[in-house]
C-alpha cells in the first residue's frame, strides 16, 4: 500500500523568530581537542566573574565545567593600598546577599567597604529634597571600591578552580552558533575561537563583556542605545573634618547630578555627570579649583528662582498640614577640603537595552544586557540582579537533568529580569531628562512631584525596596 | 479484528510487549493516511501539527500492525524488516527526515519535552528516597535504569545527565539512531547512556536482575499484552526497585476527550487511531502489579494545558496519571501474601509458594 503523505517543508516558527542569521553550522570532526563545557561566561569583570562564582559554588553544578574568559590580566592584590580607589560602586544589600552566598562578602568585610544608612537628594533649582532611610537606619547599601570587590571574587574563584577554569588574556574573536534543528553533521554546541587561535564548546554561552558586547553583537542581538551628552567625573575627596560620615548626597544641578559617596570618616567618593566640555575642564583644572568647584556645586543656590521658591513652600506648608509630624529639613553636605592627586577620572555616559536577553544556548547580564546613568547607582545591582536570576534559573534545570542551553528556562530568566531592568531603566531615563533643564514648568513639577513623594512613607519605602532587589 | 483473536503464547511475548495494536485491522489502518496513533498528550488540538506526527506514529506503530499478520515469522527476525513489504520506502526516507523532530523542542513533541518537567522531578526524588545521601550534581549516578520505548532519549538523557547509567530501548530503528545521534555530541552522556533496538524480551533475557529502576512512559497503553510486559519489567528489576509508568486511564473523559473529541470531533486524530479499550486504570494496573509482586507506591494525575504547552500535576487521575510501585524484596515467586490489603483472595488460595507460610508477611 502506498501511503500518500502530506509533507511540508516547515521551519518551527517560535524558533526561527529567534534564530537570527543562520550562520554556517560547524561540522562536528568529534575532535577530541574541543572539550565541551557546559557553560562559558565571556567577559571577566564584576559581574562576568560572579556569575561564575555563583555557578561554582551552586550544589548542581558539582559535576558541571564551568569556564570564565577574561581578556585582561589577572588583578593580582597582595596588600590593600592606602589610598581608596576613585572606580566604586554602591551594593544594595540583594547583592550583598548575592556576594555572600558564595563566600565574596566575607573576604569584602575583611578588607573595606562603608555602610550609609540615609540617602539625600535634592534640587538645585529649588528647596525640595526627598531623603531615605530605613525604619530602624539599617544599612541602605553599601560603597565598596571596584578592585576590592574584584579581588574578593578572585579569591573564591581560586576556591573552586576544580569546577571553574579561569582563562586569563583570552579574548574570544569569533562564535559559531548552532544550527536550530540536528542536521547530520553539525555540532549542536556554541563554538567559541579565541584570540590564539583555539576552539572549544559550551553548551551554554553567557555574554557578561560590557555595554559593547561582542557576543550580544555576535548573536545579532537588536539593542537600542544611545550616548548622553554626558560625562562622568570621579575622585577621591578628603572631607575638612572627619564626620560620622554614613550618608549618601546627591543633587541635581541642571548640568547633571553630582554625587558625593562615603568612604571613610574622612574620604568620600565623588561621582559628578555633567557635560563634556565642563567634565574635561574639571578633570584639567588644578586642585584648588576642584574643590571649589565641588563645593560650590553641593552648597550654592545660584539656580534658584524667587517663583519656585514660592510656590515649594507653599506646597510644603500644605503637607505640613496633612502631616505635621515629619519636617525634612535641608541638611548640607559635609565640605571638601582636598581631592587624591591623580584620582580624577571621566568617562562617557550612555543608556542601552537589548531587545533579547536570550537566544538558544546564549544569554546576556550585566552591562552587556542593559547600560544605565549612574545617577540611581543601580548599574551593577541590575547586574548582579541578572546573575541572582540566570544562577537560579540554571540550578533547578541542571538538578532536573535539563539541557542548559535550552530556551524554556532561558526565556523564564529573561522575562523575569525584563520586567524589573525596563521599569528601572525608563526611570532612571526620566530623571536624568528631567533633571537637566532650567524651564521653569518642569522645574515647578518636579519640585512638587519630589515634595509629594517625600511626603509619602510607603511611596519611598517601595522606592527602597524595589532598588535594593 | 475480532474479540476472539488470539495469539499464541510465544507470538505475545514477541510481539506483544513492543507497539501498538488496534482493534481493527491492520490492513485499514495502514489505508489510512500514514495512520498513526494519537500521542498521549490528548489535548493537542493543534491540527496543522498533526500532520507532522502522521507519518513519524506510522513508522513506529505502523509496523506491528503488519506483525499480527505475520504471526509465524520468526522471533529473531527484528520488527522493522517485516515492514518492507507494508511500508512504502519514500515513507521510510520521509520519516527519517521527520525523525529529526524528536530534539526539536517547540516541534511536533514539544509535549513531550515539557512533560519531562513532570517525569524526570518524579523519577528523581521516588529513587532518591531509597539511598540515604547521594553526590550532589549527581544524584542518581550508581543507578542504572533502563528506558522501554525510548523514542528519541528525550527522557534518557535527563537521567543520564543527573548521572544514572540509562540503557533505552525502542522497537524502531531510526529513533534508536537518532537518540544514539543526539547523545553523541555530548562526551558525558556518551558514555553514561546506551541505546539499543530490540524489544524488552530480548532484553530482559540478558538482564535479569540488574536494574534500579525501569520506566514505561507512555507505552503500557499500546502494549498487546500489559501482563506480560509487566512480568518483563519485573524480572529485569532488582529487588526492591521501582517501575515507573506514565500512561493515559480508561474513564469517560478519556474518552470524551481523547477519542470523541480528538478523533471524531475536531479530526486531530484520525478515527480508531487510539483505542480506548486500550487505556489502563489505575486500578487495573495496580492488580497487574500486585499479581507481578510489585507494590504501587504512588499514583498521580497529570493535565496538560495545550495553550500554556505545561503539564502540571493534579489530584485528578482521569486522563494523564503517573505510577511509582517498587518491586518486592523476596526473591521467590512473588506473592500476594507480600500485599495485604488486597482483595485476590483467590490467587491467595492458588498460590502454593512456600512464602506464603510467613503469616507476620501477611500482617504488611
Amino acid at each position: 500500500m502506498a501511503a500518500r503523505l502530506v509533507v511540508s517543508r516547515w521551519a518551527a516558527a517560535p524558533v526561527a523568530a529567534r534564530a537570527g542569521p543562520l550562520v554556517t553550522c560547524r561540522r562536528w570532526s568529534g575532535a577530541a581537542a574541543d572539550t565541551v563545557y557546559d557553560v562559558v561566561v565571556s567577559g571577566g569583570g564584576l559581574v562576568g566573574a560572579a556569575m561564575a562564582c555563583a555557578l561554582g559554588y551552586d550544589i548542581h553544578f558539582r559535576d558541571k565545567k564551568i569556564l570564565l574568559i577574561e581578556a585582561g590580566p589577572k588583578k593580582v592584590l597582595e596588600k590593600l593600598s592606602e589610598t581608596y580607589s576613585n572606580r566604586v560602586s554602591s551594593i544594595s544589600p540583594g547583592s550583598a546577599t548575592l556576594l555572600s552566598s558564595f563566600g565574596a562578602w566575607d573576604h569584602i568585610c575583611n578588607m573595606r567597604y562603608r555602610a550609609f544608612r540615609r540617602m539625600q537628594v535634592w534640587d538645585a533649582c529649588s528647596e525640595a529634597l526627598i531623603m531615605f532611610d530605613k525604619d530602624n537606619l539599617d544599612d541602605m547599601g553599601y560603597i565598596v571600591e571596584n578592585d576590592v570587590i574584584m579581588h574578593a571574587l578572585t579569591k573564591q574563584l581560586e576556591a573552586v578552580s576544580d569546577r571553574v577554569t579561569v582563562l586569563y588574556r583570552s579574548k574570544a574573536v569569533s562564535y559559531t552558533w548552532p544550527c536550530p534543528f540536528l542536521m547530520a553533521d553539525s555540532s549542536p554546541w556554541v563554538q567559541i575561537t579565541l584570540g590564539d587561535g583555539s576552539t572549544l564548546q559550551t553548551k551554554l554561552l553567557i555574554g557578561a563583556d560590557g555595554h559593547n558586547s561582542g557576543v550580544r553583537q555576535a548573536a545579532g542581538i537588536p539593542n537600542v542605545s544611545w550616548n548622553y551628552d554626558q560625562s562622568a567625573v570621579v575622585a577621591t575627596l578628603h572631607l575638612s573634618e572627619a564626620t560620622e560620615n554614613n550618608v549618601a548626597w546627591q543633587r541635581f544641578l541642571p548640568s547633571g547630578p553630582i554625587a558625593l559617596l562615603p568612604l571613610s570618616d574622612t574620604l568620600s567618593s565623588l561621582v559628578w555627570s555633567t557635560s563634556h566640555e565642563h567634565a574635561a575642564e574639571l578633570v584639567r583644572m588644578d586642585e584648588e579649583q576642584f574643590v571649589d568647584a565641588v563645593n560650590s556645586a553641593f552648597w550654592s543656590d545660584a539656580n534658584h528662582t524667587d517663583f519656585v521658591d514660592s510656590a515649594g513652600s507653599l506646597l510644603q506648608h500644605a503637607l505640613a498640614l496633612l502631616r505635621p509630624t515629619k519636617v525634612s529639613a535641608r541638611q548640607l553636605p559635609p565640605s571638601v577640603a582636598r581631592v587624591d592627586a591623580k584620582s580624577r577620572v571621566l568617562f562617557p555616559l550612555g543608556w542601552g537595552h537589548a531587545a533579547e536577553y536570550v537566544r538558544p544556548r546564549v544569554a546576556l547580564i550585566g552591562d552587556a544586557a542593559h547600560r544605565v546613568h549612574p545617577l540611581a547607582g543601580q548599574g551593577v545591582n541590575m547586574g548582579f540582579g541578572d546573575i541572582s536570576s540566570l544562577a537560579h534559573h540554571l540550578s533547578s534545570a541542571a538538578f532536573n537533568g535539563r539541557d542548559l542551553g535550552s530556551m524554556s528556562h532561558l526565556t523564564g530568566y529573561e522575562t523575569e529580569r525584563q520586567r524589573h531592568n525596563t521599569a528601572l531603566l525608563a526611570a532612571t531615563d526620566l530623571l536624568k531628562r528631567l533633571y537637566s533643564t532650567r524651564a521653569t514648568p518642569l522645574v515647578l513639577l518636579r519640585t512638587w512631584g519630589l515634595q509629594a513623594t517625600n511626603a509619602v512613607s510607603p511611596l519611598k519605602g517601595q522606592i527602597m525596596a524595589f532598588a535594593s532587589k | 479484528m475480532s474479540g476472539g483473536h488470539k495469539l499464541s503464547c510465544s507470538g505475545i511475548r514477541f510481539l506483544g510487549v513492543l507497539g501498538s495494536v488496534c482493534r481493527e485491522a491492520p490492513a485499514h489502518r495502514l489505508r489510512l493516511t500514514g495512520a498513526v496513533n494519537q500521542p498521549d498528550w490528548t489535548l493537542q488540538i493543534k491540527p496543522w501539527i498533526f500532520n507532522k506526527y502522521r507519518t513519524i506514529w506510522s513508522r513506529s506503530y505502523g509496523v506491528t500492525f503488519s506483525c499480527l499478520n505475520r504471526i509465524k515469522r520468526p522471533p529473531w527476525m527484528r520488527l522493522y524488516s517485516t515492514s518492507q513489504t507494508t511500508i512504502d520506502s519514500s515513507e521510510v526516507k520521509t520519516f527519517q527526515a521527520l525523525a529529526h523532530k524528536w530534539w526539536d523542542e517547540q516541534g511536533v513533541y514539544a509535549p513531550l519535552h515539557s512533560m519531562n518537567d513532570l517525569r524526570v522531578p518524579f523519577i528523581r526524588d521516588n529513587l532518591l528516597k531509597a539511598v540515604d545521601d547521594h553526590q550532589p550534581g549527581k544524584p542518581l549516578s550508581g543507578m542504572k535504569i533502563l528506558d522501554v520505548g525510548c523514542g528519541g532519549g528525550l527522557l534518557a538523557e535527563p537521567l543520564g545527565r543527573l548521572g544514572a547509567s540509562v540503557i533505552g530501548i525502542d522497537p524502531v530503528d531510526e529513533n534508536i539512531k537518532t537518540a544514539h545521534h543526539h547523545k553523541s555530541f555530548d562526551p558525558v552522556l556518551d558514555k553514561r547512556l546506551e541505546y539499543r533496538a530490540c524489544s524488552l524480551e530480548e532484553i530482559a533475557e540478558e538482564t535479569i536482575e540488574t536494574f534500579d529502576a525501569v520506566i514505561a512512559s507512555e507505552v503500557v497503553e499500546h502494549v498487546i499484552d500489559l501482563e506480560t510486559f509487566i512480568q518483563c519489567c519485573c524480572q529485569v528489576l532488582k529487588p526492591g526497585g521501582s517501575l515507573f509508568i506514565t500512561t493515559i486511564n480508561k474513564t469517560q473523559l478519556s474518552y470524551a476527550l481523547g477519542i470523541v473529541f480528538s478523533e471524531q470531533i475536531a479530526g486531530i486524530v484520525p478515527k480508531g487511531t487510539h483505542t480506548w479499550e486500550k487505556f489502563v486504570s489505575p486500578e487495573k494496573l495496580e492488580s497487574i502489579l500486585e499479581s507481578n509482586g510489585l507494590s504501587l507506591q504512588t499514583v498521580a494525575g497529570m493535565l496538560y494545558n495545550p495553550f500554556s504547552g505545561y503539564w502540571h500535576w493534579s489530584e485528578n487521575t482521569s486522563l494523564n496519571y503517573a505510577a511509582h510501585a517498587v518491586k518486592s524484596m523476596v526473591q521467590e515467586h512473588p506473592g500476594p501474601a507480600e500485599f495485604v490489603i488486597k482483595e485476590d483472595t483467590e490467587e491467595l488460595q492458588a498460590n502454593t509458594s512456600p512464602s506464603l507460610g510467613m503469616p507476620e508477611e501477611l500482617k504488611k
